[in-house]
């Protein structure tokens, strides 16, 4: 059999661009968490992914796969870099190696490697120590736009000190994001929380210092919207399904209401998680109408989570949840093939007898 | 203007077909040799007319159509057979042909031609015989016999008849030469094709808007003429024969159908140059346009040439540098093939040879694990799930390859053009095909095997009553007055007894049931026959032992019979 050139023109994009892409959209996203959260963030970054790269050379070697090559797709820093800036800034570092080794060994290597993991890796990791380690990954620092005047988060060696292991946080530092807050508001109504709580009064329109970052990661996720990277359906129900639930029970803002829509978009992971969590195309829907779909159950799932659930913001169980999921859509959520009139794709044909 | 309708999917690639428009087609000088291959991929490969040796004029009928679906060939110049024998050629399966050489003579001598003043004498069957005479097949790269797609009966009229004039794939300039230069012709072959369906069909040309000096050339040669031109949207691979329909009708080729049965007849724009050429010229199809392009060639055009002309010829004529070749491709950029030398022929089906230069495309950097982004299933253009067909034909999951329409795939590969891994994906679609093709194949075989296992039991069952039917019908004749009592006491099923009572009543059997008999006679010792047979298949490989068991069958019979036959003659004697 001769080899037929299979499209000897070609579009030029590769994957390994694509991944320049999304590591660099992710910039407007990072600083801002670094000018709001400190040196943590990128500590954070760097500490996952030196041991994401570690734990992928290893995992392809034993493999036996060719290790430059696959680590030149930069997959493994992408899923690292996510896991980073979703991780709270100045956690041991012993925890970023076991979210970060979770995230690559077990929910992508074990699997197959690049294209073949179930779940996003970097979620799996995030989720396994938020499970494992509580109180840890709930420490949040206070977001720089609160602190007073002269007071500023841990300078790099402090901040590499605390990573290390040496010392505690200075209890000044931490604080409650503006999810935990109207999370255990106890009755009050979402008019008496804004007045009483500074993270939401000295902020601009959602919570002092998130909606920042959460801004950085709208613009970043534009960006890559603009290069075509991946389609709007997924992101852009995601957060319309999360405004639309916010809205209904907005409840006029009573002591029964679970905060804005507005509040929901620029709060906690959602723009994160709407451009760069949601739309990792392995563990997504793939097809158009599947796209929608899962971006629409994402959105409800966050805020049925954020509001009634255990944890104040939950993307990572959102997403996880909806990555099992994402096949059974595939599945029935399939074009109609080209001649068809009613077969889709993947389901078989009705018998006739 | 006629509305258009949007076809899924799609391209932009380069076009890259300037290079080969600015000069006009060129008729390049005659090869000292032709290898016409007896295959031209379009239905049954023909039968060689000619011997080694044999003298044949140009236009002379050298293979003859071997089968039901074929379209005969013709020696492209005259000269001398000097083999038929298997040679490379330029086909996707990469399987070497049977192929006639001729040595040419270069006189061009002409068999007789036979033209046609006034085609519309003709009958349509008479036209449609001449296309077949004429050995045209679909040049827009399917190589389809013309004659069968023109047949007329077993479908629905023809309303509307497309003339696929679109050319979207890169680099190939093949059609749009052929309708800048010959536009009066083309016409005048859509013309034929129309007269043949009663001139009632609605008549398009449907060409890219990208095409302006072609466009003209159509306007002016179709003026007074009923046909339409409409302009599509460029667009890759809006040439496919489905997207092309629905483009211009809006009807969508139901899976697994062809054209004719919606109505519709669509035919590559050179084939009906063809046609023209054959009906009123009266000239085989013995040359086809070729693009001869890519970077490596001196001057880039487009040739008319023989069938049979080793491309190395044409390659040569367009002063191809060698040591800046790639490599060489037998059509576009997108859907075109490797081909695996240049000694391989121009056939029917090649449009376009691809020479480019090395620095023209970038080598295809090893396959990344698909990361299932989903472009390609926006470009593809029968909106299929590619990526989930590759997870698929990976794991050879051939039911699932199946519900994933896996054979509406038209292998356009604007898939793989997209593919940020750049996965072959159309390698693979190719292969999921031959071997869901097999297992077709194998799993027919078993259904016909274990049809024909009921059948015989069926019909041994059937046997088995028949037999004892007649036994009772002879029990009843023999003793007529204890019939409507005897049997009934021996026989065991309802249905035999109530059947040999009502021939016991009726005891001059009627002549209808006398030849009902005679008929169910003569099939029950056809079946035997066949049974018989059978054993004696299954015996003669069987051991010394069945053979034994069955002899001793055989001798118990033929006792039985003998007893029989001297029943018989008691009979006659008493």
């Amino acid at each position: 059999m001769m080899s037929p050139a299979s499209s000897l023109a070609h579009s030029g994009q590769s994957t390994d661009n694509i991944m320049h892409w999304v590591l660099l959209a992710t910039l407007p996203g990072g600083l801002a968490l670094t000018w709001q959260f400190g040196w943590g963030v990128p500590l954070n970054v760097l500490l996952c992914s030196l041991c994401a790269l570690a734990c992928e050379a290893m995992a392809l070697r034993l493999r036996g796969r060719p290790v430059g090559f696959h680590l030149r797709d930069c997959s493994a820093l992408v899923t690292a870099v996510f896991l980073g800036l979703a991780l709270p800034p100045l956690v041991p570092w012993w925890l970023v190696a076991i979210a970060c080794s979770c995230s690559i060994i077990i929910a992508k290597q074990l699997y197959g490697g690049l294209g073949n993991n179930p779940c996003n890796p970097a979620m799996v990791g995030y989720a396994t120590v938020l499970l494992c380690f509580p109180e840890e990954m709930s420490r949040w620092l206070t977001p720089q736009a609160l602190l007073p005047e002269d007071l500023y988060q841990p300078g790099l060696w402090q901040s590499i000190h605390l990573v290390i292991g040496g010392g505690d946080l200075i209890d000044g530092i931490t604080g409650a994001t503006p999810l935990e807050v109207l999370k255990h508001k106890t009755g009050l109504m979402i008019e008496q929380v804004y007045a009483s709580e500074p993270v939401f009064y000295r902020a601009s329109w959602a919570g002092a210092g998130w909606e920042w970052v959460n801004l950085g990661f709208l613009a970043g996720g534009l960006l890559l919207l603009r290069k075509g990277i991946f389609s709007w359906h997924a992101p852009l129900m995601m957060l319309v399904s999360l405004s639309l639930m916010a809205l209904f029970y907005w409840d006029a803002g009573s002591s029964a209401s679970h905060g804005s829509p507005l509040f929901h978009l620029f709060s906690g992971a959602s723009m994160m998680g709407a451009f760069f969590i949601l739309t990792d195309p392995v563990s997504s829907a793939t097809s158009i109408r599947g796209k929608l779909i899962y971006g629409a159950m994402i959105g409800v799932l966050v805020f049925t989570i954020r509001s009634w659930g255990d944890y104040p913001d939950a993307l990572a169980f959102a997403i996880l949840l909806a990555n099992f999921a994402a096949p059974t859509i595939d599945r029935y959520a399939a074009p109609r093939a080209f001649g068809h009139s009613a077969q889709r794709n993947g389901v078989p044909p009705k018998e006739d007898q | 203007m006629s509305r258009i309708w949007e076809t899924p999917g799609g391209i932009h690639p380069p076009a890259n077909k300037r290079q080969s428009l600015s000069l006009p087609i060129d008729y390049p000088e005659l090869p000292e040799r032709l290898v016409v291959p007896l295959d031209q991929y379009g239905g049954r490969p023909c039968r060689a007319c000619v011997e080694v040796g044999q003298q044949v004029l140009k236009g002379e009928l050298i293979g003859v159509v071997d089968g039901p679906l074929g379209a005969a060939v013709h020696a492209p110049s005259s000269g001398t057979v000097t083999a038929i024998e298997p040679r490379p050629a330029g086909h996707l399966s990469g399987r070497p042909a049977r192929c006639i050489e001729i040595a040419i003579d270069g006189l061009e001598r002409w068999t007789s031609r036979q033209r046609v003043a006034d085609y519309c004498q003709m009958s349509a069957p008479q036209l449609v015989d001449r296309i077949a005479q004429s050995g045209i097949a679909g040049l827009g790269g399917g190589g389809f016999p013309t004659a069968t797609k023109l047949t007329t009966s077993g479908h629905p009229p023809i309303a509307t008849l497309i003339v696929n004039a679109t050319e979207c794939e890169p680099y190939v300039t093949a059609d749009e030469s052929l309708m800048r230069e010959r536009a009066d012709e083309i016409i005048q072959g859509i013309d034929i094709l129309a007269h043949i369906h009663g001139n009632r069909a609605r008549m398009v040309i449907g060409i890219e808007q990208s095409k302006p000096e072609a466009l003209a050339a159509l306007r002016t040669a179709c003026a007074k003429s009923a046909v339409e031109i409409v302009e599509i949207p460029r667009k890759y691979p809006s040439g496919g024969e489905r997207q092309l329909i629905y483009a211009l009708t809006g009807k969508q080729l139901p899976s697994g159908e062809i054209p004719a049965n919606i109505g519709v007849l669509c035919i590559n724009v050179a084939t009906v140059y063809a046609i023209k050429r054959a009906v009123i010229d009266g000239e085989p199809l013995i040359s086809r346009v070729v693009t001869v392009t890519g970077g490596a060639c001196a001057t880039q055009r487009n040739y008319q040439a023989l069938i049979g002309t080793p491309i190395k010829h044409l390659l040569r004529h367009s002063g191809v540098n060698n040591n800046r070749l790639n490599q060489l491709i037998m059509g576009g950029s997108i859907s075109g093939f490797k081909l695996p030398s240049d000694e391989v022929p121009v056939v029917k089906t090649s449009y376009c040879i691809l020479a480019p230069d090395i620095d023209e495309f970038a080598p295809a950097p090893p396959e990344r694990a698909c990361i299932r982004c989903g472009r390609c299933a926006e470009v593809c253009p029968a909106s299929l799930l590619p990526q989930q067909l590759l997870w698929h034909a990976k794991a050879a999951n051939h039911q699932q390859l199946e519900e994933h329409n896996l054979f509406d795939c038209i292998e356009c590969g604007a898939c793989s053009y997209v593919c940020p891994s750049h996965i072959p994906l159309v390698d693979y679609y190719r292969a999921g095909k031959v071997h869901l093709d097999a297992a077709r194949q194998v799993k027919s075989n078993a259904a016909q095997a274990r049809q024909r296992f009921e059948f015989h039991q069926l019909r041994l069952a059937r046997l088995e009553r028949e037999q004892s039917l007649r036994r009772a019908a002879r029990r009843s004749a023999a003793v007529p007055s204890n019939a409507p009592r005897a049997p009934v006491a021996r026989l065991s099923s309802a249905d035999i007894i109530a059947d040999a009572q009502n021939r016991a009543a009726s005891k001059q059997p009627t002549v209808e049931q006398t030849l009902d008999k005679l008929q169910r006679n003569i099939s029950m010792l056809q079946n035997r026959l066949e049974l018989a047979e059978q054993r004696l298949v299954a015996a003669s490989d069987d051991t010394l032992n069945k053979q034994n068991s069955l002899r001793a069958a055989v001798e118990g019979a033929r006792q039985k019979l003998q007893r029989a036959e001297q029943r018989l003659t008691e009979q006659a004697h008493g």
